[in-house]
């Protein structure tokens, strides 16, 4: 069978290596340019040793990388609740019981509230206003009300994406499953949200990446995390090296966060479809 | 039913329709689109609420506003012109998903009852497959043993062969005809008029959300009284 391929293998195997061929120049090409031109920059010498400064790079990485476990527990335990509150948010505006009336009103207004002011703003008011109202340790911490900020804000836009994805599942299927004797509750929950979630993986991982990012401007209020002690070190330092390798950090964490959902969505696409069209 | 009104807006789909349904009888809703076939079906599910009119069902009126529809909806199967199989689930999580949620059977029990319904509808090795794997005349198969698992007293199949090319059309007419042995009761919406004709008891025309004539099939076919019968069934069968 190898050797008898037929005409169209043939074709497809001769084509294939064309575009690996065009890609792998055009890449090279770009590259190329990239590292001849850069250098010739007048003051590219500056920002080398300023941005790239390889010794300022190791003597800060550790700390950042302490300092980013303080970003990563914020987001851990953000994103659970986010999640939640987001879903139920949802959920209640796609609700069509009128006992649930007052609920939907509420729902309408908190999103529309936290979402239409920028989420730096709700971190300084929470974050600095609840504690003021003279709570006792620990339930005065501006950690906590930052994170607080951060959760209550992305939980709208969160709930914005699962209802699109909510609304984007057909009617016809409601219909399927209510005439199989489900309740409401039931198609919701076994016919409409897991179709409804799968779909918007895509949107909800962008809003992951972002609040993994906007986890940062907790910092603006105290507590010492990867973007504050970037710029301790900075002052520190007089160098930029700590942003950068600030940035690499987060890189190492969102991208294969993305890549990995795309994995997943690509195997699980693989796993119910039919044939895909080319 | 009885004096059944039902409306869209200003667009009056079922007008003041009257129909009897024996236990045990096969009824095929004919005529063109738009005449209120689906409607019918619809409403008898509760899936739509009538307007007006009584819908009996076993001695209750199961219209009344504000009566559950659920424990109705359980004794009624409905199939569906396109299908709507849940494309997440496999075709064996499809088929257990209501007895296993809705009647609280067992999920084993339940998976033994549905391999011998897929066996008897030659869908036996595709308990794993997902819908999109499955072609039309499968899926509608699929989609047919899922509404019999709940074990209906009534199956309602709204023009279930429409979406499928005449080659799949004979494998899910054959699903039906599977029925006919087990004393279901069955409504059928239809535009297969010689399926219609072979497999029911009772054929009705609808014409303007009206059923305008009601008979055997053999009277239907052979000997229609309404011009407006004829004049349907001429231009159906010269196609």
């Amino acid at each position: 069978m190898t050797e008898q391929l037929s005409k169209r293998a043939r074709y497809e195997r001769a084509r294939k290596r064309k575009s690996l061929v065009i890609a792998t120049a055009s890449t090279l090409a770009v590259a190329i340019a990239l590292i001849i031109a850069i250098p010739k920059m007048p003051r590219w010498d500056r920002v080398k040793k300023s941005f790239f400064n390889g010794e300022v790079l190791g003597e800060t990485f550790p700390k950042l990388l302490d300092a980013f476990v303080l970003d990563i527990k914020i987001f851990l335990w953000s994103v659970p609740i986010i999640l939640f509150i987001a879903m139920l948010v949802a959920v209640t505006r796609n609700s069509r019981s009128p006992a649930l009336f007052p609920l939907r009103i509420l729902a309408v207004v908190y999103v529309d509230v936290m979402r239409g002011v920028p989420v730096l703003l709700w971190i300084y008011l929470i974050g600095f206003g609840v504690p003021g109202l003279g709570l006792e340790r620990p339930w005065n911490s501006p950690l906590l009300w930052g994170s607080v900020a951060l959760v209550l804000t992305y939980a709208t836009y969160v709930s914005e994406v699962f209802r699109a994805g909510i609304e984007s599942v057909h009617e016809s299927q409601r219909a399927a499953a209510r005439s199989l004797g489900l309740s409401n509750a039931q198609t919701m929950r076994h016919v409409v949200l897991p179709q409804a979630v799968r779909r918007v993986i895509p949107p909800l991982m962008n809003d992951m990446v972002s609040l993994q990012k906007d986890v940062a401007l907790v910092s603006l209020i105290g507590p010492i995390e990867i973007l504050r002690q970037a710029g301790i070190d900075k002052s520190k330092f007089a160098s930029f090296t700590p942003y950068v390798g600030a940035a690499i950090i987060f890189l190492a964490i969102t991208i294969p966060m993305t890549r990995t959902t795309d994995w997943l969505l690509e195997r699980e696409r693989r796993r119910t479809s039919g044939t895909r069209v080319s | 039913m009885q004096k059944v009104i039902k409306s869209f807006g200003t667009n009056k789909v079922l007008d003041s329709l009257d129909l009897d349904i024996q236990k045990g009888e096969i009824v095929s809703l004919i005529g063109p689109s738009g005449s209120g076939k689906s409607t019918l079906l619809r409403c008898i599910n509760l899936l739509e609420p009538i307007d007006d009119g009584e819908i009996w069902f076993g001695g209750i009126d199961i219209s009344v506003p504000g009566y559950d529809p659920n424990p109705v909806r359980r004794r009624i199967g409905m199939v569906f012109q396109s299908y709507n199989l849940f494309p997440h689930m496999s075709v064996m999580e499809n088929i257990c998903l209501a007895p296993v949620r809705v009647l609280g059977r067992k999920a084993n029990d339940t998976k033994a009852q549905a391999l011998a319904l897929l066996e008897q509808f030659g869908l036996a090795d595709k308990a794993k497959s997902y819908p999109d794997q499955l072609s039309g005349g499968q899926q509608q198969r699929v989609a047919i043993v899922r509404a019999l698992t709940i074990e209906p007293e009534v199956l309602l199949l709204d023009e279930i062969t429409s979406a499928l090319d005449p080659e799949l059309v004979g494998e899910v007419l054959d699903a039906v005809r599977n029925l006919r042995n087990t004393g279901m009761t069955v409504v059928l919406a239809t535009h297969e008029m010689s399926f219609a004709r072979e497999i029911s008891d009772t054929v009705c025309m609808l014409d303007g959300g009206v059923i305008i004539e009601k008979g055997s099939p053999e009277s239907m076919f052979t000997n229609a009284a309404n011009p407006r019968t004829r004049q349907f069934l001429s231009r159906v069968s010269s196609r």
